[in-house]
């Protein structure tokens, strides 16, 4: 019953209640002004009824964290009350229920943050799941089925549309929650710090999330929507109420970004541990930094356009609808700008675990460490003028097309820097094949797929061709698979030990690999040659007489053989959490600081401040280590 | 030095066997016009750029998996080698010069797929949710300007057709993958017309999809393109310029093919987005607001030109245009309403 008391159920009883008052408010104020609150027309009368409900909805979510106590400390402040900064566990509660509220250390936040992204990313492929059903092949109308109509209200072509859009943005969800997984456990740790810089904001970060998450995914019994992940206006001004559940769910998660963004900048740029310069800093580092700023700067414009969009429905205000004066290219333009940046969000991070990776299962230098670091930055940094080669075909000025097939162009020549780099870290190395760096070696793979599937999409010619077909589904599944999927399984296999203090089952992740390896290679590669043979995207059905049944049947089981790995994936943390064999020391033989302290990591990281003396990646070199763990020169016995 | 020379000759023969696999075994539809053969040579510099780059990694990594993996029992370091500045500014430097050397020739085929013929004839496209209509200005015998709309894209064998993209409601897309290129149809007027060109080479039935989502019946947003030869595509014009000298209800059929009725309204009984028209006239229907009506010919006629005001039981409002009034002369409409008439019983 301990389970009632957490911030985490807390918040969800608030956010019901406050969702209810919300309403209330709505028509309440609806009342005083002399509005109705019905109308006898079925499209006012659904109009209302959306305002009423968008206005529940935000006040539910502000009450989710009131009642969680995310505020708690801070109305504290604002009353002049003091709070204390030492946030030691209760020890009277056991050690599962801060998992579950509001707790300001970084490794609790990080794992709220993983499990809730594995969570999604579990309704994600859940969804994607039932339409890959419906589309192994021509004529099949599953998603017709009676038990859809019962519990949803609606089925067939619209429930296809709205599970494929929210397969789209869950998953995206769950990917940034994902990289908040990363930087927020690693950080801290690989600097040798003992916490992120603001840790009230960095649980404020996290717990947004949870109302978001439920918002978004209530979408699905608001009617759903129909625009894909993208909510192109003017058909976004049309959807069902489920559209606004898209929208506010995706600007909660954002907020998150931003806020978590902050930490992480402030984190990595002043906590640093003594003698950490910048070219000292592990590789994640860099990439976490470089993700962080993109978040910091681009991630305002999704919620101003999403902002816009609800404001055009709820009020009238005519921003995008061309029909009354609006500009529906305009919204494109806000959204890519920071939707293509937001790629590179999800991306680097996962490539910066491979940097980490491979030196590691090579016993080798990080081949040239300098460039890739900098080759984050010069990814980041491009990723800002690129977002309009998602609008070669959309009506913008055709001239401006040109600057940007060149500079996307670009962004592939400090993707292959990395991708040197890592073939000649492989070189003449020592590979030990564990199962991370099986899954580093396969993001590798994958990556390189998506790598080179991008110029035929930046040369605008072929773009004309390639645009919405399967061919980007598959380029883009590729980048997010090569650049986070298997990265971030990769990540969680390899520090499962500093969060848990025992080892995964082995054998259960190499069968993981293999399972995922393969289906992914059978279903991407599938979706490239069907959108290169010219099927278009997001469509319930196709035409027999096109011969793509065999193909999608294939790329069916390739999706259910990802699935299943995933499936076995969580199987065999869940089981491994209490019952693996207990792993001691430095189980990789690391030179990483987090990895010369015990399993799992102590509650406050590093008691005594270590000391960098040496490079991170330099396997190889004799008698050179990368810090000092004692730099007092006391001995280890003195504590 | 032995192991560089082995991973150079499986790199050039991955290569080759990959570049072969992408270049020859037909990954793209079939050629039907001019734009397509430019764009399919720039396709071709792009599969053997990925072909070279696939293999020269994946050759690199499989090898180094391979040859240089820990053996059972090994201890100890790999070969400490931190980097090299030289290699590092070869390998940005290269890839530099091949992205500006593509994106110049990108910008050439671009202009290539472009260029514009002061010959080509003009097709106005209207995009609806879930149709398409096609138009053609016409000068009869008689010396009369008029216009021609039709469900299907016919279009004169190697001549330039300049395509004028109108959407009445949402955005959508242009596409036939025959011809490679698409575009975006935006609505709202005049101000948001684009325009595609595009010569058709080969004589053929193709099909022009909706490649932008926009809603739930995308996917089934088709319409039929005949490439045929000029003779036969002005003969095609005279017969539809004249003026529909069937039965009412056959007209009707025509009219309803045309703008896109039977999209959303099947003739054969089966529901679709829309009622099916089959037995619909003189039989009772029942509303989304629990009464009934009979569907004479008054309950038709408000159907087309107010399809808000009354809506069947398990149908959506706002789904069907409602300028049909315009779009439809008044004697077009009754056509209509005469077909839907015949179908009654």
């Amino acid at each position: 019953m301990r389970f009632f008391s957490t911030s985490f159920f807390r918040g969800l009883i608030a956010q019901a209640a406050g969702t209810v008052l919300g309403m209330g408010l709505v028509m309440a104020l609806r009342v005083i002004f002399g509005l109705p609150l019905s109308s006898p027309v079925e499209a006012d009368d659904a109009h209302i009824r959306e305002i009423i409900v968008v206005g529940g909805v935000i006040v539910g979510a502000i009450t989710f964290m009131i009642g969680a106590g995310v505020f708690t400390d801070w109305f504290k402040w604002a009353r002049g009350e003091e709070t204390s900064d030492d946030h030691t566990p209760d020890p009277s509660k056991p050690n599962w229920m801060r998992y579950f509220s509001v707790d300001f250390d970084h490794k609790v936040i990080g794992v709220q943050y993983g499990v809730t992204s594995l969570l999604l990313l579990l309704f994600g492929g859940i969804f994607a799941m039932l339409f890959r059903i419906e589309l192994s092949g021509s004529g099949i109308t599953f998603l017709n089925s009676e038990i859809f109509k019962v519990l949803l209200g609606y089925d067939g072509p619209h429930l296809y549309n709205t599970l494929m859009s929210l397969h789209g943005i869950v998953m995206i969800a769950g990917i940034l929650l994902g990289v908040g997984a990363m930087s927020n456990y690693l950080v801290p740790m690989l600097i040798g710090a003992n916490d992120m810089a603001f840790p009230r904001l960095n649980a404020f970060a996290f717990w947004i999330n949870v109302p978001g998450a439920a918002i978004l995914l209530s979408s699905l019994f608001f009617g759903g929507f129909d625009t894909g992940w993208v909510g192109y206006p003017p058909l976004s001004l049309r959807a069902p109420l489920g559209m606004q559940m898209f929208l506010i769910g995706v600007y909660l998660v954002g907020l998150s970004s931003i806020a978590g963004s902050i930490n992480v900048i402030v984190t990595t740029l002043t906590m640093r541990a003594k003698g950490m310069s910048m070219f000292r800093m592990p590789i994640f580092c860099w990439a976490a930094l470089a993700t962080a700023l993109l978040q910091f700067t681009a991630t305002q414009l999704i919620g101003l356009s999403f902002q816009l969009v609800m404001l055009e429905r709820l009020l009238g205000m005519t921003f995008f609808d061309s029909l009354k004066g609006g500009d529906p290219v305009l919204y494109q333009h806000l959204f890519w700008f920071y939707s293509h940046p937001a790629v590179y969000v999800f991306i680097l991070p996962g490539l910066g675990v491979i940097s980490e990776l491979l030196p590691v299962f090579s016993r080798k230098p990080l081949y040239g460490t300098r460039w890739v670091a900098l080759s984050s930055f010069g990814i980041a940094v491009v990723s800002f003028f690129v977002w309009a080669h998602h609008m070669f075909v959309s009506g913008m000025s055709p001239f401006l097309r040109i600057p940007f097939m060149y500079s996307t162009l670009l962004v592939a020549v400090p993707t292959g820097v990395k991708f040197f780099s890592w073939a000649a870290t492989l070189w003449q190395g020592k590979i030990i094949f564990k199962t991370p760096m099986l899954f580093a070696l396969g993001a590798v793979v994958i990556f390189l797929l998506g790598g080179v599937t991008g110029p035929p999409l930046a040369t605008i010619a072929t773009d004309l061709h390639l645009h919405d077909t399967w061919f980007v589904v598959g380029h883009f599944h590729d980048t997010m698979f090569g650049g986070f999927i298997f990265p971030f399984v990769a990540a969680i296999f390899y520090w499962f030990p500093k969060m848990t203090g025992r080892m995964y089952n082995e054998k259960q992740g190499k069968i993981q690999f293999w399972l995922m390896f393969i289906g992914f290679m059978l279903m991407s590669n599938l979706q490239l040659v069907l959108g290169l043979l010219g099927m278009r995207r997001r469509v319930v059905d196709f035409d027999a007489a096109l011969g793509f049944d065999t193909m999608q049947l294939a790329l069916t089981i390739g999706g259910f053989m990802v699935f299943f790995g995933m499936l076995l994936f969580a199987y065999n943390i869940i089981r491994s959490w209490t019952k693996g064999e207990v792993a001691e020391g430095n189980v990789w033989d690391s030179r990483s600081p987090e990895w010369q302290k015990p399993n799992p990591m102590p509650l406050h990281n590093y008691e005594h401040p270590f000391e960098v003396v040496g490079e991170p990646y330099d396997y190889g070199l004799p008698n050179s280590r990368y810090v000092n763990m004692n730099p007092a020169g006391e001995s280890p016995a003195a504590h | 030095m032995i192991h560089l020379l082995i991973v150079g000759v499986l790199v050039v023969v991955a290569t080759l066997g990959l570049g072969l696999l992408l270049t020859q075994t037909g990954i793209l539809p079939a050629q039907a016009s001019q734009q397509a053969i430019t764009i399919d040579w720039l396709f071709d510099i792009h599969f053997w750029f990925i072909a070279f780059f696939v293999a020269l990694i994946c050759v690199i990594i499989v090898y180094s998996l391979i040859v240089f993996r820990r053996k059972q029992g090994e201890k100890g370091d790999g070969v400490y080698m931190h980097g090299n500045q030289r290699l590092e500014i070869i390998w940005t430097i290269v890839p530099i010069g091949i992205v500006l050397w593509m994106a110049v020739i990108g910008g050439q085929t671009l202009s290539d797929v472009e260029r514009r013929d002061p010959q080509a004839i003009t097709v106005d496209v209207f995009a609806s949710q879930w149709s398409w209509r096609f138009q053609y200005e016409v000068t009869t015998a008689e010396g009369v300007q008029t216009a021609v709309a039709s469900d299907v894209l016919v279009l004169p064998r190697n001549q330039q057709a300049l395509l004028r993209l109108h959407s009445q409601d949402v955005i959508h897309s242009f596409y036939v993958p025959e011809f490679r290129v698409k575009q975006d149809i935006l609505p709202g007027g005049e101000k948001y017309v684009r325009e595609l060109r595009i010569t058709p080479n080969t004589n053929g039935t193709y099909t022009v999809q909706c490649a932008e989502i926009c809603g739930q019946g995308h996917y089934s947003m088709l319409a039929e393109v005949q490439v045929v030869d000029g003779a036969e595509f002005t003969s095609w014009l005279t017969e539809q310029a004249a003026d529909c000298n069937l039965s009412d209800a056959e007209c009707g059929l025509r009219w309803a093919e045309t703008f896109g009725c039977l999209g959303c309204h099947s003739l054969d009984g089966t529901a679709k987005i829309g009622p099916t028209w089959l037995g619909l006239f003189g039989h009772a229907v029942e509303l989304t607001d629990g009464s009934t009506v009979t569907a004479d010919h008054n309950y038709l006629l408000t159907s087309i030109v107010d399809p808000n005001a009354q809506i069947v039981a398990g149908y959506q409002p706002n789904v069907m245009p409602q300028n049909f009034d315009e779009l439809l002369s008044e004697e077009q409409i009754n056509q209509i309403v005469a077909f839907i008439e015949s179908l009654g019983n």
